[in-house]
């Protein structure tokens, strides 16, 4: 992987939190790392790793400290605010009332994310084209949504929500699509149709994805590279074919290599359908 | 009551509703489609009439005056929105420093006078009783204040389904998505906030003209009528989609004039008008409430600011 491929490229990505108070934490630890194209990153790591945050500086939620630097398409971009970001990084959070606007319908949804990045007019947003646009972008989520462009959003389920946040967050093809633990809150059954749909449009659409997610099966299961991170740093890195026929018993195995910790997380131990169990360990 | 006086009533009602419907509009704008607590509308309503009737008397075209009036109102929600978005004050406090300077603004702008008279002045309003020939006043005043109504709803129709004002109203919804979608929400608060101003000040300026005179008190309380007439409006016409939530601002402002007016005529002092309408909003503000309560529901703190 030559490194001038790489679409994204973060260099000594550090970020603290309350700096100089006793509750100092470093969630960020001079993070290296290069995406490239089409890459389709599993990121998982316990509560605290910071991978939340790493989704955050991304997206230019906050500017990474001490001269770490944000490189796309070789444009560094370290200083870009949040909204100047948005032109090449689309994003779906863990709680669905986040990506989508409750109060107003769903098309008028769609018409905001369809002109991300884009300069904003004085032309009437909702338009005839535009609205064929959204129905075709929305028929292959199967949820009827296309015939309800009228619909205020707030009226919809959390799992619908989801599904529009996600279609949303594609719509204009981004060159980064970030996910949030963003099936974490849904019912299991909801959790799987949002699942599939994102591996429909991400494969589609070849996009570059960075999944957060809690979930090791998920993480093994979908994607074609899987980065685990621990306090802050990226603790193992692996390709398509290093992954293929992991298991969770080995990622804990690897984790614990590379941390030199043992793995203690009730989230996944606890988790019906995993099959490791406190013996394992 | 005789019929006569019964239609003086509903007109003169109607004419209040409609030149003070701007202000709930802009009310309407900042603190339901904005999310902005914005208490900056008791100084901007003054500040129109200030400037209204400094340059009516100095012989300047009314229409002119008005115009200003609500570029003056665009300035002072400049100012509430930019304390707010570049130095993080928060709206509440925000717009409430900028009413209280606007106090001493609207003196020096009114040159020192509390009080400043209009009668005998050219106004909007005896332009259109010469331009039409109408006789009793309530004539004239309806057809100005519902052709600038007219204008004003149509206007802003269109531009709040504008991809600008798409951004705007989303941004009292969901500031974050609006920043994701790549908006400066900055930009969007600091244009909402002016352009409620404006309509603030430019109600202001035709009231001032429609009561003949302009005077330095005339915004106290001006925040609490818009927000009853905009909780009016929507427990009314429980209105969906800009149009209807616009209609429902001006029919919102007419009912509260009206019930104003019929209790002044029961015999209520004009001087608890006031009192009367702070009552209403707390009730209204209350019952939400109070309902969860009675069914034990769970209700968040109110929020501080």
């Amino acid at each position: 992987m030559s490194e001038n491929k790489s679409l994204l490229k973060l260099r000594k990505i550090t970020k603290v939190f309350s700096k100089g108070t006793v509750d100092q934490v470093t969630a960020l630890d001079k993070i290296d790392l290069n995406v490239t194209s089409g890459d389709y990153i599993a990121v998982i790591g316990s509560n605290g790793a910071g991978k939340t945050t790493l989704l955050n500086v991304i997206a230019g939620v906050y500017p990474p400290e001490n001269g770490g630097k944000i490189i796309v398409n070789d444009k560094e971009v370290s200083r870009l605010s949040e909204y100047r970001r948005a032109e090449f990084v689309g994003r779906v959070y863990q709680d669905p009332h986040v990506g989508t606007a409750a109060k107003m319908t769903i098309e008028e949804n769609m018409a905001m994310a369809l002109l991300r990045g884009q300069p904003r007019g004085l032309r009437v947003a909702t338009n005839k084209q535009r609205r064929e646009l959204f129905r075709v972008a929305l028929a292959p989520l199967g949820l009827g949504l296309e015939n309800r462009l009228n619909a205020l959003v707030g009226t919809l389920s959390g799992g619908q929500r989801q599904a529009l946040a996600l279609v949303m967050a594609t719509l204009s093809k981004p060159a980064i699509l970030l996910l949030d633990e963003h099936i974490a809150t849904l019912d299991p059954r909801t959790a799987q149709i949002v699942l599939d749909l994102t591996d429909m449009i991400v494969t589609r659409e070849k996009m570059t994805t960075i999944m957060v997610t809690h979930n090791m099966e998920l993480a093994l299961r979908y994607g074609n590279r899987l980065i685990m991170m621990h306090k802050g740093r990226i603790v193992v890195d692996m390709n398509q074919a290093q992954r293929a026929d992991l298991t969770i018993h080995d990622l804990i195995v690897a984790f614990e290599r590379a941390s030199g910790e043992e793995f203690v997380d009730d989230n996944v131990l606890l988790r019906p359908g995993n099959v490791v169990g406190i013996s394992d360990l | 009551m005789d019929p006569a006086a019964v239609g003086r009533l509903l007109s003169f009602s109607l004419y209040e509703g409609l030149a003070f419907g701007f202000v709930t509009i802009g009310v309407y704008l900042t603190f339901r489609v904005l999310a902005f607590p914005d208490l900056t509308v008791d100084g901007s309503f003054a500040l129109g009439g200030a400037v209204a009737a400094v340059l009516i008397v100095n012989g300047v075209n009314p229409f002119l005056a008005t115009l200003v009036a609500l570029g003056a109102g665009l300035c002072a929600g400049l100012a509430t929105s930019l304390l707010n978005t570049k130095l993080k004050i928060p709206a509440l406090l925000a717009s409430i420093l900028v009413m209280v300077g606007l106090y001493s603004i609207n003196l020096r702008v009114m040159m020192g006078r509390p009080n400043l008279p209009l009668l005998r002045e050219v106004t909007i309003f005896s332009l259109a009783s010469q331009l039409l020939g109408l006789e009793t006043s309530i004539a004239y005043k309806l057809v100005v204040t519902g052709l600038l109504a007219v204008i004003v709803f149509f206007i802003l129709n269109w531009f709040l389904r504008t991809e600008i004002g798409l951004a705007l109203r989303a941004t009292g919804d969901n500031e974050q998505m609006v920043r994701g979608a790549g908006v400066d929400t900055d930009k969007t608060t600091i244009l909402g906030v002016s352009v409620a101003n404006g309509l603030v000040a430019f109600s202001g300026g035709v009231v001032a003209q429609g009561q003949g005179f302009s005077d330095v008190g005339m915004g106290i309380g001006m925040i609490i009528m818009g927000l009853a007439s905009v909780i009016i409006g929507e427990a009314l016409f429980r209105p969906k989609g800009v149009a209807r939530l616009l209609l429902a601002a001006l029919g919102g402002t007419f009912v509260y004039r009206l019930v104003i007016s019929v209790a002044l005529r029961m015999g209520m002092r004009a001087t608890d008008l006031k009192l009367i309408t702070a009552v209403i909003v707390i009730i209204a503000m209350a019952i939400p409430y109070l309902q969860k309560r009675i069914r034990r529901e769970w209700m968040p703190p109110a929020p501080r600011w």
